[in-house]
């Protein structure tokens, strides 16, 4: 079964593979921060408005993940991510390393960026766990 | 998307004599003790002068170079207010220039803080010139810095775009008179630089042009350069091109885990970054050949090294690197360093969590999780081969 993305399903099917990843417990083991993931609509994509994803990431373990609905009301996390579905869609399947999207300013990254940096495996772990994730994309009828 | 960054390079015989082509009033120049007595800085001070700049000098960088030495290099060129900073010297000198300009031009910052994604908004007060006196680094053509955390014991990979040095001037007469065992150190510095920056997971066409090139030269001239020395210009012209070269391939694609391994080591171990990295490379090269995705052929076939497929080849070049160390005098273990077995165990999870903090592991193409560590540095204390 594959799960739509981005959605709460998908976001939980995600929380399940990290919190059963050996590689992302031991590569973020030291790891303490939250994020919103923030997936801009784009013209490659049917989504009509930004999704949000929370996820509470702590210690090698996932301890919460959700859509958020109303992110203006929501606490702020410690990072906050953000990008066109384009870039999001390359990013979770692997095609595009991250911290390289971050470097070109494709994903804007808002927070210590020098804490993310100095945790480039957990983040590279974490995109494995993406890929593993079987995935519906949003994408727009391609016309011919 | 990708950059292509490179400083403008001034090479060759009487390079140096390009300063005085220079527009400005005040040179700073960071280097070490070894360079003022070795008479370098003499004449580089000569060629400032003639271009009209007053020159202030801090020789105080040492081996590793620490964030208070560059703090205090940075609180020096506050006092002067240069416009132009030149590093000279090896890595240390080069990346410590790079840090104090950093500082220097943002009093603001943390050094902690240099980082690729952060702008740092340089250039108001001065442009930095990098002059290298070693064949190895490739730091001229960088915008990475390494400096030493003393406190913490351990390396501080930093680095941004806007530290690229506006210039880099490579002039073979100052890499001349290089010992034999530091040519050979730094010499296989550049050689990881090469093969690293081909076969990272960020190489792209311009990265790869530039380290199969420099490779080529120094498989070829190394071994020449560390045996007649100052008696074969043309091998440490060949070899001053090559490293800057390298710095410029790996520069603009990425280090890989043979630095990952190296940093962690060398911080805890003391060890020189060019002998260590280079120790790293044929087992990490090994470690990786199943997983090379054709890079390593493609890189053998360059070199005119048997490649009949990625792992062959990974093997060969794993074996061209460890007769290449073992011809210059380069060890190939750990133990061979001389460092204790008991030390090494000792410090075992804290190399290893060393390894997991450093930005390069993420580029290599098999990407190691903390037992394979382990066995990494343990194979490479005993001098093992790769076999996992």
């Amino acid at each position: 079964m594959a799960y739509p993305f981005p959605s709460d399903a998908w976001v939980q099917a995600l929380k399940e593979a990290i919190n059963t990843s050996q590689a992302y417990r031991e590569a973020a083991k030291t790891w303490e921060g939250d994020f919103f993931f923030v997936i801009e609509p784009d013209d490659t994509t049917t989504l009509d408005k930004p999704v949000t994803l929370y996820m509470d990431l702590w210690h090698g373990e996932c301890r919460d993940a959700y859509v958020v609905a109303d992110p203006a009301s929501h606490r702020q996390p410690e990072f906050v991510i953000s990008a066109p579905y384009a870039v999001w869609r390359q990013v979770v399947t692997g095609e595009l390393d991250p911290i390289k999207a971050m470097m070109t300013r494709q994903l804007k990254l808002q927070g210590n960026l020098m804490k993310i940096m100095r945790s480039v495996k957990a983040a590279h772990e974490l995109v494995r766990c993406c890929t593993m994730v079987p995935t519906e994309f949003p994408d727009q009828p391609t016309t011919s | 998307m990708w950059f292509f960054r490179s400083p403008e390079i001034v090479y060759g015989k009487e390079a140096l004599s390009y300063l005085e082509q220079l527009h400005g009033r005040h040179a700073f120049i960071v280097t070490d003790a070894t360079l003022v007595e070795r008479g370098f800085l003499e004449r580089i001070c000569r060629h400032l002068r003639r271009a009209g700049m007053a020159v202030t000098v801090f020789a105080d960088v040492e081996p590793e170079p620490s964030l208070e030495t560059v703090r205090r290099g940075a609180q020096a060129m506050e006092a002067h207010q240069p416009d132009w900073i030149i590093g000279l010297g090896g890595g240390s000198c080069l990346d410590a220039a790079k840090a104090m300009w950093v500082l220097y031009e943002r009093p603001d910052l943390d050094p902690d803080a240099i980082s690729p994604l952060a702008p740092l908004g340089l250039r108001q007060k001065a442009r930095l010139i990098c002059i290298p006196t070693t064949a190895g680094t490739g730091s001229e053509a960088t915008w990475a810095i390494v400096l030493t955390d003393r406190s913490a014991q351990r390396k501080l990979g930093l680095g941004s775009p806007e530290v690229l040095p506006d210039i880099a001037i490579v002039d073979p007469v100052l890499t001349q008179d290089l010992p034999p065992a530091l040519t050979a150190a730094t010499g296989m510095d550049a050689l990881t630089h090469a093969i690293e920056g081909f076969t990272s997971t960020w190489a792209n066409p311009f990265s790869d042009a530039l380290c199969v090139h420099a490779a080529r030269l120094i498989l070829a001239h190394l071994p020449r350069a560390v045996h007649h020395g100052g008696r074969d210009p043309e091998a440490r012209e060949a070899m001053a091109v090559a490293a800057a070269m390298a710095g410029l391939g790996f520069g603009n694609s990425m280090a890989a885990l043979a630095h990952a391994l190296g940093h962690s080591a060398g911080a805890v171990f003391k060890v020189h970054h060019g002998r260590i990295v280079g120790l790293f490379l044929p087992y990490t090269i090994e470690f990786t050949a199943y997983h090379g995705e054709g890079r390593y052929q493609a890189l053998a076939r360059s070199l005119n090294l048997p490649a009949q497929d990625d792992p062959t080849a990974a093997r060969t070049l794993a074996a061209t690197v460890r007769r290449l160390a073992e011809d210059i005098g380069e060890p190939s273990s750990l133990q061979a360093l001389g460092i204790a077995r008991s030390a090494l165990e000792e410090n075992l999870e804290r190399l290893c969590d060393l390894v997991d903090v450093d930005p390069t592991v993420v580029t290599a193409r098999r990407v190691p999780h903390r037992e394979e560590v382990r066995r990494l540095f343990l194979y490479a204390y005993e001098g093992r081969p790769v076999d996992f």
